[in-house]
């Protein structure tokens, strides 16, 4: 594995490697050793052509706890918004002679042109493009319902997990459906016919319109953001209309399973798609996954970078 | 293949170094025993239950893992990680000892006095090991010593335990240089 670009780049038994290299991360840095050296001397940078709170911090935590070197490049404020191609901008990290690049771009496929081009050589970490996948964010969600839920299984098999709302727009739901499937989950998405993509059908999941019939038979809710600032169109008639019917509030969290949880990936739309009493309930989940999210994403660079520079790999 | 230790003999180097430790360190109260994985940390459950059984009291034992510690990371493909469990009383100011199953170049016992460096400041840091087959390539020695089995270094030292192996046994193999 020299790079992180999809999920279905990944095996289940390298998706697991990752879980479980996660874990013991999380128990090192729960515990005294906060600080690892097993980066040190490897530069990365953050090139992040889109606005991102979490996930560019998480990396950046990831990346310092194992004490690689990191180079934040925003798109604001750089040469990019004079302009200059990804081309020039990767050109001019390879000759800065960079070991990895972590990229959000707004455009679908950016990571994945980054890294078949030869434009340079590190490697290549998906962190959200366009509304195509974010890799990091699934394997961050598999390993939060793997501790809640599997009860020390290495698999997610058995469990039923809904995602529900705005699918169309969001990387998050394609890398989870696919993620989660791949870890043996039976998943469900929920949305108005209006927010499910082309094709949504050939995906590894069920499609309901229904929130009500599927809450009490799921382990787990995963709540997306509608993505307003993506939306062109009218997609539903007005936030009232969709709250009432794909909103999770606390009556439907009521009817949840004892065990289930809810998740989100953030960030929340209070009121919208989450009431904010769900989100601070006891069975929210979405704090976790932030701090679950620096472990995973530590492990993740472990996986690529901490080996040797001939490819081996575990492929 | 040459037998170097059998069962019965291991069994006795085991017990040997647990009644070692024990005089050194005038009983069990200060020791925390951390085995380094995969078949350290076995060797040190062994050890502690051995001195459990002489003392009659729990020792304190865990384990170490030094992968995030190598110096040796990039010349490999990525390696799993293993469990850190470090006892209840910590390291600070316990008399550690680091439990491998084999001493060969030293490389891992450097590794792992920087991880215990990392947790705190243990008042002492002894090293316990079934096999010391030569070697070193740093300035390392072993406190507590098995068995002394001088190779060539194109041989490997194979360790077994029943937990993991089915069998207790130290062999020598001819084969490719590690």
């Amino acid at each position: 594995m020299k790079h992180l670009l999809s999920i279905s780049d990944l095996s289940k038994s390298q998706a697991i490697t990752i879980l479980n290299t996660a874990e013991e991360l999380a128990r090192a840095s729960d515990g005294p050793m906060k600080k690892l050296p097993t980066l040190r001397g490897r530069t990365i940078v953050n090139l992040f052509a889109e606005d991102s709170t979490r996930t560019r911090i998480s990396f950046e935590a990831a990346a310092k706890r194992l004490s690689a070197d990191v180079i934040n490049f925003s798109a604001k404020g750089s040469s990019v918004s004079k302009g200059e191609s990804l081309k020039d901008t990767a050109q001019t990290l390879q000759a800065m002679g960079v070991d990895a690049v972590i990229i959000r771009h707004s455009a679908s496929g950016a990571a994945a042109r980054l890294a078949e081009s030869q434009w340079m050589s590190g490697a290549v970490i998906n962190a959200g493009d366009g509304t195509h996948e974010h890799p990091s964010q699934a394997l961050l969600d598999a390993f939060t319902i793997r501790r809640h839920l599997a009860h020390g299984g290495e698999d997610l098999a058995g469990l039923h997990i809904a995602i529900v709302g705005d699918v169309l727009h969001s990387r998050v739901a394609r890398s989870n459906v696919l993620l989660l499937s791949l870890l043996g989950a039976d998943v469900v998405l929920v949305a108005p016919p209006t927010l499910l993509p082309v094709g949504v059908e050939s995906w590894p999941a069920t499609i309901s319109y229904d929130f009500d019939s599927v809450i009490p038979n799921v382990d787990a809710i995963m709540m997306l953001r509608v993505q307003q600032e993506r939306m062109s169109d009218l997609f539903f008639p007005n936030s009232r209309e969709y709250s009432r019917y794909f909103g999770l509030n606390s009556e439907r969290m009521s009817a949840m399973a004892k065990h289930a949880i809810v998740m989100h990936p953030g960030p929340m739309n209070r009121g919208l798609e989450i009431a904010a009493d769900v989100a601070d309930s006891a069975r929210s989940v979405i704090v976790e996954q932030v701090t679950n999210g620096v472990n995973v994403r530590m492990a993740i660079l472990y996986v690529l970078l901490a080996g040797g520079p001939l490819e081996v790999g575990s492929n | 293949m040459s037998l170097a230790l059998p069962a019965p003999d291991m069994a006795r180097a085991i017990t040997r170094i647990s009644h070692e430790i024990l005089e050194r360190n005038s009983g069990s109260e200060s020791i925390t025993l951390l085995g380094i994985p995969t078949r350290g940390a076995h060797l040190a459950a062994r050890i502690a239950a051995n001195i459990e059984a002489i003392e009659g009291r729990a020792v304190q034992h865990g384990t170490l893992d030094i992968t995030l510690h190598r110096d040796d990371l990039r010349t490999r493909p990525p390696r799993a990680l293993m469990p850190t469990v470090i006892p209840s009383l910590g390291v600070e100011g316990r008399n550690v000892v680091l439990v491998d199953d084999v001493l060969f170049s030293g490389r891992t016992i450097r590794a792992a006095l920087d991880a215990l460096g990392e947790i705190g400041r243990p008042q002492t840091v002894q090293l316990a090991v079934l096999v010391d087959r030569g070697h070193r390539e740093l300035p390392i020695r072993a406190d507590y010593v098995g068995k002394n089995l001088p190779t060539s270094q194109s041989q490997v030292v194979r360790v077994q335990f029943t937990e993991l192996d089915g069998i207790d046994l130290v062999s020598i193999e001819d084969g490719a240089t590690q």
